[in-house]
């Protein structure tokens, strides 16, 4: 007799400095994910604002089955972070996304419902496709994001429309298997992530989902980003597909 | 295979393509030899044109914002009945 095996979400938040919308995003997760055997790992680097406090104070509250706190010592990156959280989770679903509400909890059941239907090993939020969106962007903003999505759609045919989005939905056998090849940093590390998974031929699909700018008044987006983002798009011309 | 292999044996095509042209001469010699500055700069014009159309039907969603307020409040109000702290930063 063959025993259904029933999935389970782990989702890992990096977390440095998010007293605050952490537990906003542990309550939305929890709201809109009612029927879904799920946990939350939060991989804190050691945040002087007390974040960890609040954590426990949600363990109170959700329990600490649901939340795990698996802190770092200091800032460490963000890839890293995946790998660290990685080491803590009990599902055979992965998700990752941004600590800071700019990905918004409520997207995730159609990250799951696209991902039965299809079979899919990666599901990539996407914000450049009709049903999704950025807010929060001026018109300099948008247009070095198109012209850096024209350049590596270009070049690259990765075949999703979105490489730098960060919010997403791995099988946990392909994330482990990518994300130890992985030498990027930054938004880099994202492109590499998906264009490393497209070359090895696993099963990609997106959803739209909306993103909130909420880092007002940060420069994102100057000459050193650019140059990285150059850099990046070069690295992957010749990164080997084995 | 890297990626850039793979544009390399296009461009290695079209090349073909070109000299092939050059020597047949189905099309005035004079025409053919500025073929690929045409390329180059139709290639240059669509990339433009894409970034263009591109930027006037970016998606944005600015009821987004006032939406994630909303779930922001009820978050707020949920949470501080139940002990967790979430002063104002």
């Amino acid at each position: 007799m063959v025993k259904e095996k029933k999935n389970k979400y782990s989702i890992i938040v990096p977390t440095y400095n998010e007293r605050l919308n952490i537990a906003l995003i542990v309550y939305l997760i929890f709201k809109h994910l009612r029927d879904v055997d799920f946990e939350i790992v939060i991989v804190d680097d050691g945040s002087p604002d007390g974040t960890q406090e609040v954590v426990k104070q949600l363990h109170q509250v959700y329990g600490e089955d649901r939340i795990l706190l698996r802190p770092r010592a200091k800032k460490l990156g963000l890839g890293t972070a995946y790998i660290h959280g990685l080491k803590h989770v009990s599902g055979n679903f992965v998700v990752i996304m941004d600590a800071d509400l700019s990905h918004h909890p409520k997207y995730l059941p159609s990250f799951i419902k696209k991902q039965l239907e299809t079979g899919a090993s990666i599901v990539t939020g996407t914000r450049y496709v009709k049903g999704g969106g950025v807010h929060g962007w001026n018109l300099m903003r948008k247009l070095t994001s198109r012209g850096a999505n024209v350049l590596a759609q270009t070049l690259l045919w990765p075949g999703v429309s979105d490489l730098t989005g960060s919010f997403r939905l791995y099988k946990k056998s392909v994330l482990e298997d990518i994300i130890s090849s992985v030498v990027s940093k930054g938004y880099v590390f994202q492109m590499e992530m998906i264009v490393r998974a497209s070359r090895k031929g696993y099963h990609i699909e997106e959803v739209p989902i909306t993103f909130v700018d909420r880092v007002f008044g940060s420069s994102k987006l100057g000459g050193s980003e650019i140059v990285e983002y150059l850099k990046g798009l070069a690295y992957l011309l010749v990164l080997d597909s084995n | 295979m890297k990626h850039i292999v793979k544009i390399m044996v296009l461009l290695v095509a079209i090349s073909a393509c070109w000299i092939g042209l050059l020597q047949t001469s189905i099309i005035p010699r004079k025409h053919t030899w500025l073929l690929p500055i045409y390329f180059i700069v139709s290639l240059g014009c669509y990339g433009l044109l894409m970034v263009g159309v591109g930027l006037m039907n970016f998606p944005t969603c600015p009821q987004e914002a006032l939406l994630l307020h909303q779930d922001i409040d009820e978050a707020k109000e949920f949470l501080k009945r139940r002990g967790v702290d979430v002063g104002s930063e």
